[in-house]
């Protein structure tokens, strides 16, 4: 492959046939095989496929939330209120998982709840993972005093158990969505910042970057075209286990109620409220949280699915 | 040379339970609105002499570096403030709380390893079967439960339903025992009071569940994949072409060697531990530090708020510096 002098990586036009555009299309093309054979991969690991079959279905319900609610998940009728499940006595076929305590559809607010829990898990989740990713690759490949500060940040922030450290934050930030993802993130990109620091450290001896180095390549590209490709499976699968943790972060602190408020249905504030009528209505508290476990369940399995492909390395038998 | 790297451990962590003090100080005085205003809250007309005795009370008409050093000074002292709700030491506050958590912590802890060790290694001896299947199943589905979730299950069940036992609290009312260490389950050993203790270990079972699943379910797995591993030895091997009983082989060669990946884990779920209490002390009325959290936090208690922080964050870092040094007595191929 033809090499390129360029001292800052990006100085040079890019004009077609250029060995950038080639390289771009000889990464496409591994990348689609790499797709087309992870794809078959998954098929042959069935919880991984459940896992991932489940999340879609989420997805898809989060989505179409609208279309898929059978009712307004804001109003309902206090002469509806607290009505049983369809199956059970003076339950009606209208409200499948029953009502709440102002007579709103169960199965419609958890239906829209979908969309808080997985719209917090993936943006937390990805804010943590461009953060971590991006400090913890400057620190191991450039070290020096920007690697001890970063690092002692993040033992530092480790000090903390994270579910404290969020309540610490959210109750100074007050709560909402965009306070909830803030507190998240504070803490969640520690992970992050040290697995990628560290593989970037053992990496970075490694004699393709040697080569590269020699090549007359740029920091950055070295960075981000050499060392990160190679890391990035390992990152995806720590940020897919990572945002099923998330989401029980975000409905504990809902379940507190320092996350997301009433009347917006999340699980996690849910729970809380169905928690007063849990003698006369077990049902309010009892199905918002299978949700949560049924979601982080399916993404643990992909997760842990995605390791056992992508990642064999860290297979657990 | 081991006890050099050690005290290096322990010097090491000083500067992070500073930084942990400092952080705290600083989250609470970047906090918009005037702690002087959460304080009168709901007061209503102070006058302003009133608002400079309280600014003079808690050094608040200070610059922001002074108030940190009279803060670190204190909190080296052990003074960590007054409660801006209840008015009186923060310290004094959070004592009163500390055994009902401590308390739990190891009810929740007793729970997870009773049951996770011999589900780990039966599992890794029956490697593929049914009901190695099953439990990891199970313990997966523990990991992914939410725990305040989990909490109220219990409760609906084994609390409204069976009624089988208590769901709130740590004690009935109407027992009466001289607290010794504020730990229920000793206290009422010393003072002989054998239907309070039946009635505080009934209390303390389902907070301990619902506390201690999570656990269960990490160490499970844990001990399970180390088992595996040191069951295909050549000394497990040996042990057995010996011909010594298989439970000998598995409980007195193998497991003693696979424990050692448990106890790590054991001591970095400490903070899943702390991190989990506040939910289900909240789920159980338990009155331990983690409601203590939520209520000073709804309260907007700062000194409190910033107490408790601390307080589980020093907890944190010692327990893992305590699972440290455990460790390198334990794996001596360890080094710090």
């Amino acid at each position: 492959m033809p090499v390129t002098k360029t001292p800052d990586g990006l100085s040079e036009e890019i004009t077609p046939g250029h060995p950038l555009i080639h390289l771009l299309q000889i990464k496409t093309r591994i990348f689609l095989a790499d797709f087309r054979g992870f794809i078959r991969k998954l098929k042959h690991h069935p919880s991984a496929l459940i896992g991932a079959l489940l999340i879609i279905l989420f997805l898809v319900v989060a989505f179409f939330a609208p279309a898929v609610a059978p009712h307004d998940p804001f109003v309902g009728e206090l002469s509806e209120r607290l009505i049983a499940p369809s199956w059970l006595e003076g339950g009606v076929s209208q409200y499948i998982l029953g009502t709440d305590q102002q007579g709103r559809d169960l199965l419609s607010r958890i239906i829209y709840g979908a969309r808080i829990s997985l719209w917090v898990g993936f943006i937390s989740v990805t804010i943590s993972v461009l953060i971590g990713t991006l400090l913890g690759a400057a620190a191991g490949y450039f070290r020096g005093k920007l690697d001890l500060f970063l690092s002692r940040t993040a033992d530092l922030l480790l000090a903390f158990p994270f579910l404290i450290f969020a309540v610490a934050v959210m109750s100074f930030l007050g709560p909402g969505l965009i306070n909830l993802i803030l507190a998240l993130t504070f803490k969640g990109w520690v992970e992050f910042f040290r697995l990628v620091r560290g593989e970037m450290l053992s990496e970075k001896t490694k004699e393709y970057v040697e080569a590269a180095k020699a090549n007359g390549q740029s920091n950055l590209r070295i960075i981000l075209s050499e060392v990160l490709p190679n890391i990035i499976h390992t990152i995806i699968v720590l940020g897919t286990l990572r945002m099923g943790f998330f989401i029980i972060m975000e409905a504990s602190l809902s379940f507190l109620g320092l996350g997301i408020q009433p009347p917006d249905p999340a699980w996690g504030s849910m729970v809380n409220e169905g928690r007063q009528f849990m003698l006369n209505a077990w049902w309010l508290s009892t199905f918002p949280g299978a949700a949560i476990l049924v979601l982080v369940l399916s993404i643990n399995l992909f997760g842990e699915g995605l390791r056992d492909i992508l990642d064999p390395r860290l297979k657990i038998e | 040379m081991k006890s050099i790297k050690i005290l290096e451990r322990l010097l090491a962590a000083i500067p992070i339970m500073i930084g942990v003090a400092i952080l705290v100080f600083l989250f609470v005085r970047l906090t918009p609105g005037d702690p002087v205003d959460l304080m009168m809250g709901s007061a209503g007309s102070v006058s302003q002499q009133e608002i400079q005795a309280l600014q003079e009370e808690f050094d608040l008409d200070k610059p922001l570096h002074v108030q940190l050093y009279i803060f670190l000074k204190d909190v080296v002292r052990g003074d960590l403030g007054d409660s801006f709700t209840q008015r009186e030491p923060v310290t004094d506050i959070i004592g009163r709380a500390l055994p009902a958590t401590i308390e739990l912590a190891f009810g929740a802890a007793f729970f997870a390893v009773l049951f996770a060790i011999p589900i780990g290694v039966y599992s890794a001896v029956k490697q593929n079967s049914i009901t190695d299947r099953l439990s990891m199943a199970f313990s997966f589905l523990g990991i992914s439960m939410p725990a305040f979730w989990f909490g109220i299950i219990l409760i609906i069940v084994f609390g409204v339903k069976l009624g089988w036992l208590p769901i709130s609290g740590r004690l009935d009312y109407g027992f009466n025992f001289p607290s010794v260490t504020g730990l229920y389950l000793i206290d009422t050993v010393l003072a002989r009071d054998w239907p309070a203790l039946k009635n505080a270990v009934l209390h303390l079972i389902l907070p301990s569940i619902a506390l201690g699943m999570q656990l269960l379910a990490v160490l499970a797995r844990v001990t399970r994949s180390s088992m595996l591993e040191v069951l295909r030895q050549d000394y497990v091997t040996l042990a057995r072409a010996k011909g010594l009983r298989e439970f000998i082989v598995i409980v007195k060669h193998a497991l003693r060697n696979a424990l050692i990946p448990t106890i790590t884990v054991l001591g970095i779920q400490i903070g899943v531990l702390l991190g989990g209490n506040m939910i289900i002390e909240t789920v159980f009325a338990w009155p331990g530090l983690g409601r203590l959290a939520v209520d000073s936090i709804f309260s907007r208690d700062f000194p409190l708020i910033q107490g408790v922080v601390m307080i589980y964050a020093f907890t944190y870092v010692i327990a893992n510096l305590v699972v440290d040094v455990l460790y390198t007595y334990i794996n001596p191929k360890i080094t710090l």
